[in-house]
């Protein structure tokens, strides 16, 4: 069929998937929407200012958690360890050292938690299923229990007294309201989001996604794949480590619940709510989260996680790739 | 020396039990260059065993492997496919959500060690996807390149496990049974595709559908219950009555 004269005269040309890979990667409407969307509490819900720098703060955390759950298919229970571990950084470098200064406090909280987050990778992509939820739990409640043994470091459940936050750019105060905390915590959500979108959207990502779908076929292509699983373990526990020091900073308080198994349950929560492997689906998940937990503590401050619950089960039961996926096929559907 | 120049894969007394199973018992092979060679024998002579053994996915328990005179018996999976020995599976072993692109740009992109620039566009990587679409084209998938793996109809499955193989470069490629499950008439196409690669690829594969293995191979070897029996022509293999015997057991034809 296919002669080699054949195969010379047509013009090779891969346009059409390689449009088609681009697309894949290409800004849409919903997602210029959607940041302009999150500016609308400076404007109509001022009194939210603080509610909303906690949801960004969550959102960055769930999405450091996507990278690793969503993408490379790490399931993990214990990935408050590195959000706490930034929250600590941040709070010592200001309460022990004198050291307020938020910008650098962040990089040096990402680049700490990053590096604990690399020295716990390799076990952690030596174990697979329950074995991996084990590690990644044990882990976890390990970090906790360890900061609460060192609680003249940590000031244990009493929490870290002293952190004084400086102005950002040595111009920006941290106002009651919470202008410059969302603001700040919005910003450093967003440039968080768009290296995750650019990892996701590379080579690395796209290898990413295959450990994912088929561990066990990588090696026979060639794919040195427990590296891959390093190297995203460790940029993951970077961000969350960004997550946590922006809590402490935007709220000058440190204390042991940063590191609970409580937050790492409740990331992976947020997550499977809006949808895993699509970033969005991680910020959706923080904002119902929140939101619902916010307006149902309201109501009775003690049965807020039954509906949490409820709507777990709902989404798992019938939108098995979140809500987020469940939107997405319903705007696709009609085309 | 001659043979040993010629030669592009040994294997050389390989050795393998499963409990006091003998999957593999004293396997001697040798591959030369632009081998067309099938691998056959009864259910449960230890084919993919071998194979399995040859690529890394187990350890023998002694022996050793030799691609193109390098010792590869220590290395594993991954850097033997990086050396040239690549394999398919008898099982679409795939990736279910990703395109036949992605999948084998992934398998390009990995060749080249560009896999892990997390910094870069997928898009970026030009060469690559060209590439990509260049196997599958050949392969005739061209049509299939943007719809995800697992909505795509068998036949083609079993052309992207190839894809995938090739995308890696191979020097040996072992093909699984690449036939498996596929119709009869849809089987020789599939066949034609393997003829068709290009000579410096050498290939030894397994199939149990005999007027395949007269048809494209050059030798054949007979494996049964973990050892070679025989390895020889198609036309000497086809008139051995030990084959006859073993190998179409009770149930030969005529």
């Amino acid at each position: 069929m296919s002669e080699d004269t054949n195969v010379r005269q047509s013009p090779l040309s891969s346009n059409e998937p390689l449009a088609w890979l681009k697309r894949q990667s290409r800004w849409s409407a919903f997602e210029w929407a959607f940041w302009l969307a999150a500016l609308i509490p400076f404007f109509f819900f001022p009194t939210y200012l603080t509610l909303a720098s906690q949801i960004a703060i969550a959102a960055l955390f769930a999405i450091s958690v996507d990278l690793i759950l969503g993408y490379a298919g790490i399931v993990t229970l214990g990935h408050a360890m590195f959000f706490g571990i930034g929250a600590y950084v941040a709070g010592l470098l200001s309460a022990k050292l004198g050291w307020g200064e938020p910008i650098t406090g962040l990089l040096l909280a990402g680049a700490f938690a990053g590096l604990v987050g690399f020295i716990a990778s390799f076990p952690i992509v030596r174990v697979r299923h329950l074995a991996l939820i084990m590690v990644t739990l044990g882990l976890g409640l390990l970090t906790y229990e360890l900061a609460n043994a060192m609680s003249w470091l940590t000031g244990g459940t009493d929490g870290l007294f002293g952190i004084d936050t400086w102005d950002i750019f040595g111009y920006f105060r941290f106002d009651l309201w919470g202008y410059t905390a969302y603001s700040y915590a919005l910003a450093v959500l967003f440039l968080g989001f768009l290296l995750s979108r650019r990892v996701v959207n590379s080579s690395f990502g796209l290898a990413l996604r295959g450990i994912r779908e088929n561990t066990p076929r990588m090696p026979a292509i060639g794919s040195n794949y427990r590296w891959h699983l390093q190297k995203i373990y460790t940029l993951s526990a970077a961000i969350a480590g960004v997550a946590g020091a922006l809590l402490t900073q935007t709220t000058d308080t440190a204390a042991l619940e940063v590191l609970s198994f409580q937050r790492s349950a409740d990331v992976v929560v947020m997550l499977i709510l809006g949808g895993t492997g699509r970033l969005y689906g991680a910020i959706l998940g923080a904002v119902i989260f929140l939101l619902m937990r916010d307006q149902l503590a309201g109501i009775n401050p003690q049965y807020w996680y039954f509906w949490i619950g409820l709507l777990l089960m709902i989404v798992v039961l019938y939108m098995p790739k979140g809500i987020l996926g469940r939107l997405t096929d319903l705007v696709r559907r009609p085309e | 020396m001659t043979s040993r120049d010629r030669s592009i894969l040994r294997t050389e007394a390989l050795c393998k039990n499963f409990g006091s199973l003998q999957v593999a018992r004293d396997v001697s092979i040798d591959l030369p260059r632009g081998a067309r060679h099938a691998l056959i024998g009864p259910n449960g002579a230890g084919k993919t065993t071998l194979i399995n053994l040859i690529t890394g996915q187990i350890k023998p328990d002694s022996g050793r492997i030799e691609l193109q005179g390098e010792d590869v018996t220590a290395i594993a999976t991954a850097g033997r496919a990086r050396r040239g020995l690549t394999r398919t599976f008898q099982i679409n072993t795939l990736f279910p959500s990703l395109t036949p692109i992605e999948a084998v740009t992934l398998a390009v992109c990995e060749r080249e060690g560009v896999a892990g620039q997390f910094w870069r566009s997928l898009a970026s990587h030009r060469e690559a996807i060209d590439e990509s679409y260049e196997i599958l084209r050949q392969l005739g998938l061209a049509d299939a390149a943007t719809r995800a793996t697992r909505t795509l109809p068998y036949g083609q499955q079993r052309l992207l496990e190839i894809a995938l193989a090739l995308a890696t470069r191979p020097k040996v490629l072992l093909l699984d049974e690449p036939a498996a499950g596929v119709p009869r008439d849809e089987s020789a196409m599939l066949f034609s595709v393997v003829e068709a690669l290009p000579e410096d690829i050498s290939v030894l594969f397994i199939e149990h559908d005999m007027s395949i293995v007269f048809r494209f191979a050059s030798r054949i070897i007979v494996l049964v219950s973990g050892s070679v029996l025989l390895e020889d022509t198609p036309d000497v293999v086809r008139s051995d009555p030990r084959v006859r015997e073993v190998y179409l057991g009770n149930a030969h034809h005529g």
